[in-house]
């Protein structure tokens, strides 16, 4: 650990810790669940992304990180396209999840959302029963029978550590819950139209100490079975729950590479100054 | 006052004190002008109300005119407005809502068709509705209803004044109210809600059906209310497009002519044989009148206010 | 407990929605476009109907062009029937003008009051009696102008007739003032609070604020609060029909009675031929009146993109 000293004043210098891990089962290349090649993005004249290429390995956990405005939340709305929702946007390159180009005339938008779940960052459940959020994808494929649907309710509550609290009261507004347990209904929400992605944006920043704890163990229960990607502005998050971390600054990717060495030992400099705090 | 105590202080004390003298004129006619106003309207409604509140009564709610529109009551032309209201409502709120929720999620803004309609529906609302009416006449009468006339063969049926005539000429009206209200309602759902739904795999439409309408209804209400009041309320595009004065039966069919509130208001008090026999039939149709849009309206601004209040509520 | 998977359901589900989002998308942009098929039917049926005016020379015969300001009189029913516009421009003109005159002053000094100075409570009372005039039917207002206003106008004014411009052009003012104090009342309420906050803070007293700051800055919506009255009092029908008189006098005085294009329309189409010259001057007036009333709300929509626009700080 390395602690400069300047003319102005002692700088604090902090490393978010990584914790120990199991190393990946040996001999076996991790599949590439999502990429991106010379991916760029403009919002009419501003250029969002610029240029990104990276690979993310399915079944684990990915840290984006870097300051406001980086383009953290647009490379991730990227992956489901929710970035057509803003007017003049305009992209180029190849983004392409489970081997599919995102992004080729012609795809089904509609299913790729499906396939590709979104957790946002305030808590979005719908006005309605706790049940009807976590059956809506569901209902919207067409199922309408409640006994049909319940199984699979039950089992997204269950995955989402959401179905112990809630399972007496699943008609109740899902507005009654509280903000962490509305975040875990949205994922458990997100897993029920059973997504190989899920895209998290900032999913903590919005709840107490406690819920962002839970989430963070909830995030390490899913992967494996999910590929997950989360933007963070907290870096100690990032180091705590990601196996890989993507930092990047003002549209372009700085760098990409395992959680380990890039907050112990960054290849740039510029990733340094930014772990350690000295901007951003 | 200046603290400095220079000679100057003398003149801009005055002039201050001058310019107060205008400043408190000016602050007391404005406050007289509302107050004003405030009596005018006080005056209007208590005029109506005191002259018509003794006719009004369940017989003559419920009563046919008898004996020249000097005894009996009303019911005739409270149930064509009803009749008329529900069948404009019927025609418009697909067209205003189907509308309004392309606007709001299927339009590209930039597009020049979207930039037509939004035109078109500014402009609808300037309309006189003198020309609306004329447009009743000139278009659904003359070229609709008569077309349809020769294609069946018939001699005249649809090629004259008629409810249905007249019920399309109001939602013609009042398609621009409707539209504005249901576009600022899905307005007001939050952006994370269709976010949330698409991010599932809903489609534009399921998003729509499932989680913007339902959201969006209370505003929609309110466009829909404040559409049913207008149409209560225009005489001019009904004057030739289907309104009557006496029907001896009740209208059944969309062909049917029928009596209407405001036309009759319009014809007792400018035609009457009669002013002083008629005259407690006539003041008492205009304070049913009145109260009838009053009630709508209030109803109309309530629900917008309980809607404002929830939207602050929420943050 | 079983769960099925679901990628059956959904490869089912992908063909069917795609289908049926393509078919609804038509239906809703066919919704949009009736709105723009409402207008531009509007203008082409009014229009159709008065073009015998301008094209056919049989009805130009009885009424043209030229001859509406050929004779003085409007008498369209008679012996020999003559259109001259001249007493329905000035029956409009007197009525619309007593209107705004009454209405302007009135409408705007409340919005002032409203916006600048009255307390909360004063404003929460003011707006619903506002609303409530703007409720008020036409047939209502014309109806109280002819059965009382017209008496009391009388009694003051020693008029010969009751039914006039007078009276016909007080009770239009009533009926557009909800208009110019709503959207006055917005323009001022929409001056930022940084504004009036500066000036106050500079020792200024609030009706300075309001006559030096707010008010020139809202300036282009007040302006356009007034157009929009004007808009609507010109194409107003009801209330002048009760209460003008209708009787197609041209002089300047406002205790006569007269004629307004709006309502000779109304008066007449009852008894009209259909296809006569008379008709088609009808509809000549119709769509006179459109292009009016389409040129005055054209211009304050430019006022109000005038407003917006100083606010901004362009």
């Amino acid at each position: 650990m390395t602690v400069e000293t300047s003319e102005r004043q002692p700088t604090l210098v902090s490393r978010p810790k990584v914790p120990e891990r199991e190393p990946a089962a040996p001999g076996r290349p991790a599949e590439v669940r999502l990429a991106a090649r010379g991916f760029h993005l403009r919002y009419g004249a501003l250029h969002a992304l610029k240029g990104i290429t990276l690979e993310i390995p399915s079944g684990e956990v990915t840290a984006i990180i870097g300051p406001s405005g980086c383009g953290k939340s647009t490379l991730l709305r990227s992956f489901n396209r929710m970035n057509d929702l803003i007017p003049g946007v305009y992209a180029t390159g190849g983004l392409s999840v489970s081997g599919r180009d995102v992004y080729a005339p012609g795809t089904d938008v509609v299913d790729l959302r499906r396939r590709v779940g979104m957790v946002f960052q305030r808590p979005n459940p719908f006005p309605k029963s706790i049940f009807e959020n976590v059956a809506f994808g569901q209902r919207m494929l067409g199922e309408h029978d409640r006994d049909a649907l319940a199984p699979r309710v039950e089992q997204s509550l269950r995955r989402a550590a959401l179905w112990d609290e809630v399972r007496d009261r699943l008609d109740a507004s899902a507005l009654q819950l509280s903000g962490g347990q509305q975040q875990r209904l949205c994922i458990a929400r997100c897993l029920a139209v059973e997504p190989e992605v899920i895209l998290m944006d900032e999913p903590a920043s919005a709840l107490d100490p406690t819920a962002t704890t839970r989430i963070e163990e909830l995030i390490l229960e899913l992967k494996g079975r999910y590929t997950i990607v989360v933007v963070t502005h907290n870096m100690q998050q990032a180091a705590r729950i990601s196996d890989r971390t993507a930092f990047l600054l003002q549209g372009e990717l700085v760098e990409f590479d395992d959680t380990r060495r890039v907050f112990t030992s960054p290849r740039e400099k510029i990733t340094e100054d930014y772990i350690t705090g000295r901007f951003g | 006052m200046t603290s400095i105590g220079l000679p100057v202080v003398a003149p801009i004390a005055r002039a201050r004190r001058r310019l107060d003298l205008a400043g408190r004129t000016f602050t007391a006619l404005s406050g007289f002008a509302s107050l004003l106003i405030v009596l005018m309207v006080a005056v209007i409604v208590g005029e109506i109300a005191w002259n018509g509140w003794a006719t009004v009564s369940w017989e003559f709610l419920a009563g046919a005119p008898r004996e020249g529109m000097t005894k009996g009551g009303i019911f005739p032309a409270i149930y064509g407005t009803v009749l008329l209201v529900v069948l404009m409502i019927v025609a418009l709120i697909p067209f205003g809502v189907g509308a309004a929720v392309w606007l709001h999620l299927y339009a590209r803004q930039d597009a020049w068709f979207t930039k037509a309609v939004r035109f078109a529906v500014h402009n609808l609302a300037g309309v006189p509705s003198i020309v609306f009416g004329l447009f009743g006449l000139g278009f659904f009468i003359q070229f609709v209803g008569r077309g349809m006339d020769r294609a069946m063969g018939l001699d005249v049926m649809w090629g004259q004044p008629a409810l249905l005539w007249a019920a399309l000429t109001l939602a013609l009206l009042n398609l621009p109210v409707v539209i504005v209200t249901t576009e600022e309602a899905l307005g007001t759902v939050a952006r994370e809600q269709r976010e949330a739904s698409l991010a599932l795999g809903a489609t534009r439409w399921q998003t729509v059906r499932h989680v913007l309408l339902p959201q969006a209804l209370p505003g929609m209400l309110t466009g829909a209310i404040l559409a049913v009041a207008r149409g209560a309320g225009e005489v001019a595009p009904i004057l030739f497009t289907g309104a009557a004065y006496y029907l001896p039966f009740l209208p059944k069919a969309p062909t049917d002519q029928f009596m209407e509130l405001g036309y009759h208001v319009f014809v007792l008090a400018t035609q009457s044989p009669d002013v002083d026999a008629t005259r407690p039939l006539l003041y008492g149709t205009v304070l049913v009148l009145l109260v009838l849009t009053f009630l709508l309206n209030l109803t109309a601004v309530l629900l917008r206010a309980r809607l404002r209040a929830r939207l602050l509520g929420k943050g | 407990m079983t769960v099925t998977p679901l990628t059956s359901r959904r490869n089912a589900a992908r063909a069917r929605l795609r289908a049926r989002e393509g078919v609804i998308e038509l239906l809703l942009r066919a919704c949009a476009f009736g709105a723009v098929a409402g207008l531009v039917l509007i203008v082409l049926f009014v229009f159709k109907e008065a073009w015998p005016i301008v094209a056919d020379p049989e009805v130009q015969k009885e009424s043209s062009l030229r001859g509406y300001f050929a004779t003085p009189l409007w008498q369209p029913v008679g012996a020999v029937p003559k259109y001259g516009l001249m007493p329905l421009l000035t029956g409009t003109l007197k009525v619309v003008l007593i209107a705004l005159v009454f209405a302007v002053p009135l409408a705007v000094l409340a919005a002032v009051y409203s916006a600048e100075f009255a307390p909360a409570r004063v404003r929460e009372t003011l707006k619903p009696v506002i609303e409530l005039l703007a409720g008020i039917p036409s047939v209502v207002m014309g109806f109280f102008a002819l059965m009382v206003l017209a008496s009391w106008l009388q009694a003051l004014t020693g008029a010969a007739m009751r039914l006039n411009a007078l009276t016909a052009g007080i009770a239009l003012g009533l009926g557009i003032l909800p208009t110019i104090f709503t959207v006055s009342e917005d323009a001022l309420r929409s001056v930022p609070r940084s504004f009036r906050e500066a000036s106050l803070g500079l020792g200024a007293t609030p009706w300075q604020t309001a006559w030096h700051v707010s008010l020139p800055a809202a300036s282009a919506g007040v302006a356009a609060g007034c157009l929009l009255g004007l808009a609507r009092a010109v194409g107003e029908t009801m209330i002048v029909l009760m209460a003008s008189g209708n009787a197609a006098i041209h002089s300047a005085s406002p205790f006569d009675s007269v004629r307004t294009l709006a309502a000779s329309i109304a008066a007449e189409l009852a008894e009209v031929v259909v296809g006569s010259p008379h008709y088609a001057t009808l509809f000549f007036l119709g769509a006179l009146l459109f292009s009016v009333t389409f040129v005055i709300n054209l211009v304050a929509g430019l006022f109000v993109g005038r407003l917006r626009k100083r606010l901004a700080g362009t």
